[in-house]
């Protein structure tokens, strides 16, 4: 086999097996939009990045994370929450970010590889992104996912027995933060939130505990990274879209053989 | 010799949005004491039982807790993400770690042996409280303290449930410290009563507090008379 087609699966697989988990608690707290959000947010820090030399990877991490810590905040402050806060800020970020990108004319040809993602093209400095930040993600995630599932259930419940719900929270979407931007040469800012969502929704479908639906969720994306790529191939067919339109299908797929839960 | 205090709070004021919630309470559990806040809806029953667990800062006064104490807090309902696939066994065990024996003898204690590994959103009204109240247990609570906890449980449920916690309170000598609505059964299981409506209008014995002006006032003659008349035998019943 090629090596390109060895590194696009191994980069695909990390993304999907870090997506998967994260994805769950995403989709626990009813927090699906923040993905897109995220991404939208990813597209300003991309082209901001490469505009005052920065790079585009720690451009993306950098507005991931400010976008975090402004989110936490509305959280805190109720009457500023919901989607509308979240939604302006996101499709302004992504309109700034156009906007710059259409600034810099070397980033104009790369912006589709960037909004879309290209598994075919990543480079081992891609893959040495995707599975080192996947690795700090996953651990940082299995030394939160006892709080988190506790936040999950009752925040105010686990509060009193003693969580620190605040700063597990923020610390979650510093992680989102993370996943985003390690995923998005991979898969596209703008295809990274339905790798968190849609795999994690299958695995609702399938799991009977928190633990069982994350696995569920790492595999689901697992296969649909191996499937879309195959389909890309087969029928050239751009790799981003190929691989969500299949975790798309596998979600309906669950959905026949469901077990109630 | 009067048993310590477990949990103080001292003229707690709030206020959401320039609209006043509580004014001036204050209240105190006891070890072994069982406190029930009744009052009208809205009258910031919850939120008073929120700043005594610590989740609502209060705008000014103070709550003091006896120092090491463990508290198990039974909320009103849980609004669980039905994306969320949870079984009791798995409920309980995200209140910390307990080792299978004693989750066992906490389920029979509360008569919930049978839903161990049934699913959280498959539950009744009256077995989720019973659940939540086991999850509290586990904890080894010194003070209980429940957000409505026979709210959409039928009367039998709830005659059994105000029972249930009477019993936990002498077998464990615990304190407990509850919001109410229902009036007839919570004065039977009650030791002492803070009748709240922004501000506390009265508290004392159930009886005491049900021959109180401002009692009668808020909840009209029939019940507080119902009321008298039904400490009244009960007193003579234990007496």
């Amino acid at each position: 086999m090629d090596e390109f087609l060895i590194r696009a699966f191994l980069a695909g697989l990390g993304v999907a097996l870090v997506a998967g988990p994260l994805g769950c608690v995403v989709v626990w707290r009813r927090m699906a939009y923040f993905g897109d959000a995220l991404a939208h947010g990813g597209v300003a820090g991309l082209a901001l990045g490469v505009l005052i030399g920065l790079g585009p990877q720690p451009g993306v991490l950098i507005a991931g994370l400010l976008f975090a810590l402004l989110l936490a905040f509305f959280e805190r402050q109720s009457r500023l929450a919901g989607d509308t806060a979240l939604g302006i800020l996101s499709h302004s970020a992504l309109a700034i970010g156009l906007i710059a990108a259409a600034l810099v004319p070397a980033l104009r040809n790369d912006l589709m590889g960037y909004l879309f993602g290209d598994l075919l093209a990543v480079s081992r400095i891609d893959l040495g992104w995707v599975w080192g930040g996947g690795a700090i993600v996953l651990a940082g995630l299995a030394l939160l996912w006892r709080p988190l599932v506790a936040i999950a259930i009752d925040a105010d419940l686990a509060r009193v027995e003693g969580v620190a719900v605040d700063r597990v929270r923020l610390a979650f979407l510093v992680l989102v933060a993370l996943a985003v931007a390690a995923a998005m040469k991979v898969v596209g800012v703008l295809l990274v939130g339905a790798l968190l969502i849609i795999p994690a929704a299958a695995a609702r479908n399938l799991a009977r505990s928190p633990e069982g639906m994350a696995g569920w969720a790492a595999l689901l994306g697992a296969l649909a990274i191996g499937l879309g790529l195959a389909a890309s191939l087969l029928y050239d067919l751009p790799t981003g879209p190929a691989v969500v339109a299949v975790a798309g299908i596998l979600f309906l797929a669950t959905l026949a053989v469901r077990r109630r839960p | 010799m009067t048993a310590p205090i477990l949990i103080a709070a001292e003229k707690i004021d709030l206020a959401f949005g320039g609209h006043r919630v509580l004014e001036s309470v204050s209240l105190s559990v006891r070890r072994g004491a069982i406190v029930t806040i009744i009052g009208p809806n809205g009258a910031g029953k919850t939120s008073l039982l929120k700043v005594v667990l610590g989740l609502v800062e209060p705008d000014s006064g103070r709550v003091e807790r006896a120092a090491t104490l463990r508290l198990g807090y039974m909320p009103q309902r849980l609004a669980l993400a039905d994306a969320l696939p949870l079984t009791v066994r798995r409920f309980l065990a995200a209140g910390g770690p307990a080792d299978p024996s004693a989750v066992a003898a906490v389920l029979r204690e509360v008569r919930a042996e049978r839903v161990l590994e049934s699913t959280m959103t498959d539950l009744s009204g009256g077995e989720i409280q019973r659940v939540l109240l086991a999850r509290a247990l586990l904890r080894r609570p010194d003070l209980l303290v429940l957000d409505e906890p026979v709210r959409g449980v039928d009367v039998v449920g709830q005659a059994e449930f105000y029972e249930l916690i009477a019993r936990l309170r002498s077998e464990r000598n615990i304190g407990i410290l509850m919001v109410s609505h229902d009036l007839h059964l919570v004065m039977r299981a009650t030791d002492e009563v803070l009748c709240l409506n922004g501000h506390v209008c009265c508290h004392g014995h159930p009886e005491s507090v049900s021959r109180h002006p401002e009692f009668v006032a808020l909840f009209g003659d029939q019940v507080a008379e119902a009321m008298a008349v039904y400490t009244h035998h009960h007193d003579h019943r234990h007496g």
